[in-house]
């Protein structure tokens, strides 16, 4: 941690964010407004009024609460079950040269889940699974759309925050419409082409093959002629290598934090994360739109040292993570220093040399905060402390900046929480920005931090003591115990990395792992979204009251402090004890030199 | 009955539209400009021979076993440098198959390189990355594998390390990610240089 250079780029990092978060929120203000201008107007309008008319889609038409849950759990069946026949028949549709076959009905199942919640969670190796349609049409499309849909959801609770008396709280299909054509679209053009010149492929070619500078020769397992099984030499001399509309895929995956990568590796591939410098705008794009929707939330609610506030409890956790995870990984793993390995270089297992520590360690923590989940390097690979803080990260409930949308309504869950606690300590009525929190606001609160941590836990035990839970482990031992913590984290925070050597898919074709994975993460998005969407009709229907001198103020250190200490005390409550069991007792494992 | 009719009716036809305008338009968008302005980059930034014959791709690590070549990082990836199962091992820092792979690999490249047995091995050139297709190898490791190849090619050293130098990316823009050096650049630079036989 003594490298300049690395305080450097981390200080670029910080600067980067804090000058876009402020223009960027402004605009988020504009686009969503049904009524608002922006610069696009000329091109995009006549675009958007054209898909409003085929739709047959009123956008000056404000809803319920009730009614913008309905639309939004209808488009998102649709669209699951859209992407869900695509995987199934990929072999009878175009854009597969590979020929690559249609996927098994409980690895489409997961897959589908997976993109509509945001999670994008990997079942799958992309490169030898998915056709270029599949990856194109039945993956991108969400990548838009869950994106679309998070933020839309965001404004609506931001706008029951700042109506009053009021019965709606806006309309889905504009907000997705309006998010996906003038925020999502536009940025990505350029964001792609931007990739593609650091060396992101986009084309529709089959794979290249290419002959090896030098040929080796591997064993491989056959079947000889008496049926018995026999290892014989293969010369290798080629190299397959993998092409595709990878760019326009990737550019989407960051920005909308999704998080699904085109092939196996994600971000971790020379293919999708080439450079440093893409590296770095890839994480710079995680965090874009939800540090801007803090800027949002300041301007809509007409108190800007609010959204600061919400920023800067976020943003302290953020730079906490990092360093946690960069000492722990820069300090590198004792046994394999015993072994001979240069003490200096850190663990660099499942790292990539043009990242190197620091990077590694930024993206992991920036990824999981965000519910983006792209991973750069193989988390399942970190030291135990720095593998613990991508897993804690995604316990807090995926509040630290947080995914697109998600972030912004899962923090403003932990801020009424905090005002709660700050009413009860000094005996009054708590008030959130002029509204009384009352008992039905609270139980709905309660219900979106109970149901995430009930469901991880519940899925973790019952994986832990079940065979087929067991049966997808790569690592024994308390790794072992956090592999499977660490997903069902990930999947009920709709994050989507993974202690990747976990597989979903055995050989024996058992179903357990992508079905378990597939309703966690169904449960972690819609389950949340629907109390919270009832909280947004609540507040919006609420009478306005006048601040008055006992009015806890909701913007300065207090309530900065306040705030992380409240998502800090109820993540560490509730995950402390399996903590323990898998990454605490590993860090203290490894420290005595024990190996499983 | 009729409302959820109409709200299923306006995502069917969003979804359609959506798939034509995101899925459609969009990637062909980008596909014609990156094809336009930065084809080589844009279709796998390829190392092509004169004669037309493919030689890999200046991204992707490649497999190199004599002592003439520089070598690449261990690879996960498939049965080793499979660009098609991009894959880091994801084994984690208890695990004893870990920890017996990075033993055998530590011994091999001491014996490799003719270091002493109490030389610290550079971490990249014994643990396997991320992808298993990580086309670069630190400064160190390369300064440490040059007096191999030096011998191997009969190539004064300084030639050797000046060519690592040839190799080498800096930080971009000066400031981010680490140095490094491009293992298959390098082996095509000085198989130029002299001809393997």
């Amino acid at each position: 941690m003594n490298a300049p250079d690395a305080w450097i780029q981390f200080a670029l990092y910080i600067g980067a964010l804090l000058l876009i978060t402020k223009p960027l929120g402004l605009y988020l203000v504009r686009i969503l407004d049904a009524d608002g201008k922006t610069w696009f107007d000329p091109v995009v309008r006549p675009v958007e009024q054209l898909t409003y008319r085929l739709c047959g889609i009123d956008p000056k038409r404000e809803q319920s609460w009730v009614g913008y849950a309905f639309s939004l759990l209808a488009f998102s069946l649709v669209g699951m079950g859209f992407t869900y026949f695509i995987l199934r028949y990929q072999d009878c549709l175009p854009l597969n040269p590979q020929g690559l076959p249609g996927l098994s009905p409980h690895l489409a199942f997961n897959t589908a889940a997976s993109f509509t919640t945001n999670t994008n969670w990997q079942s799958y190796a992309g490169e030898s699974t998915m056709s270029y349609f599949s990856q194109m049409v039945a993956l991108t499309i969400h990548n838009f759309t869950s994106a679309a849909v998070g933020i839309g959801v965001a404004a609506a609770l931001v706008r029951g925050i700042s109506r009053h008396t009021a019965k709606t709280i806006g309309n889905f299909w504009a907000d997705t419409v309006r998010v996906t054509y003038y925020l999502l679209a536009p940025i990505c053009v350029v964001f792609a082409l931007f990739l593609v010149s650091q060396g992101i492929i986009q084309n529709f070619k089959p794979y290249t093959t290419a002959k090896t500078l030098e040929p080796y020769t591997i064993q491989v397992a056959r079947i000889d002629d008496v049926g018995k099984p026999v290892m014989v030499d293969q010369v290798v001399d080629t190299q397959t290598i993998v092409q595709g509309p990878m760019a326009s895929q990737i550019a989407i995956k960051m920005l909308g934090t999704n998080g699904g990568g085109y092939v196996n590796a994600n971000a971790a591939h020379p293919f999708e994360n080439p450079t440093p410098l893409s590296n770095f705008f890839q994480m710079l794009s995680i965090f874009a739109i939800p540090s801007a929707l803090t800027y949002y939330l300041g301007r809509m609610v007409k108190n800007q040292r609010h959204g600061w506030a919400v920023w800067g409890a976020m943003f302290t956790l953020f730079v906490v993570g990092v360093l946690v995870c960069w000492k722990a990984e820069a300090a590198g793993n004792p046994i394999h220093q015993q072994l001979g390995v240069a003490v200096t270089d850190g663990n660099m297992e499942g790292k990539e040399v043009r990242f190197g520590i620091f990077n590694s360690a930024l993206f992991a923590t920036v990824t999981t905060d965000a519910s983006c989940g792209a991973v750069n390097a193989m988390h399942d690979s970190f030291t135990p402390l720095g593998g613990l803080v991508p897993l804690f990260n995604m316990e807090t409930g995926e509040v630290i900046f947080g995914g697109v949308g998600s972030g912004l309504y899962g923090m403003l869950i932990f801020v009424v929480l905090a005002v709660f606690i700050a009413g009860l300590m000094v005996g009054r009525t708590p008030e959130y920005l002029g509204k009384k929190i009352e008992t039905y606001d609270m139980k709905l609160v309660m219900l979106v931090l109970m149901l995430p941590a009930a469901t991880i836990l519940g899925f973790t035990a019952w994986a832990s003591i079940s065979t087929w839970g067991q049966a997808g482990l790569n690592n024994a031992g308390p790794h072992g115990f956090s592999e499977i913590l660490y997903a069902f984290s990930s999947a009920v925070g709709n994050n989507g990395s993974a202690f990747a050597g976990l597989t979903a898919n055995p050989a024996d074709g058992n179903p357990h792992w992508n079905i378990a994975l597939g309703l966690a993460m169904l449960i972690g998005r819609f389950l949340m979204i629907i109390p919270i969407l009832a909280l947004a009709g609540t507040l919006a229907g609420k009478k306005l009251i006048p601040p008055s001198a006992g009015t806890f103020q909701t913007e300065g250190v207090t309530f900065v402090v306040l705030l992380i200490g409240t998502v800090l005390l109820v993540g560490a409550l509730t995950f402390l004890p399996a903590l323990a069991l898998g990454p605490i007792i590993e860090h203290f494992l490894m420290s005595s030199g024990s190996l499983f | 009955m009729k409302t959820l009719w109409l709200e299923l009716k306006s995502s069917v036809l969003l979804t359609l539209i959506f798939a034509v305008l995101l899925c459609g338009a969009y990637p062909l968008v980008v596909w014609a400009g990156a094809q336009f302005i930065l084809p080589a980059q844009a279709n796998g930034s390829l190392l092509v021979e004169k004669d037309g014959t493919v030689r890999g791709s200046r991204l992707l690590a490649q497999n190199f076993t004599s002592d003439k070549y520089f070598q690449s990082r261990p690879s996960a990836a498939g049965s080793g440098y499979d660009a098609t199962a991009s894959s880091g091992t994801n084994l984690g820092p208890t695990s004893q198959k870990l920890s017996d792979s990075i033993n055998a690999a530590v011994a091999v490249y001491r014996q490799a390189n003719n270091l002493s047995a109490d030389t610290p091995v550079p971490a990249d050139a014994v643990t396997r990355s991320g992808s298993g297709l990580d086309p670069h190898i630190s400064e160190a490791n390369a300064q440490l594998q040059a007096p191999r190849v030096a011998t191997a090619r009969n190539l004064a050293l300084a030639k050797v390390k000046e060519m690592i130098k040839t190799a080498t990316d800096e930080r971009d823009w000066k400031v981010f990610g680490e140095p490094r050096v491009n293992v298959l650049l390098l082996n095509v630079a000085l198989d130029e240089l002299s001809p393997a036989k």
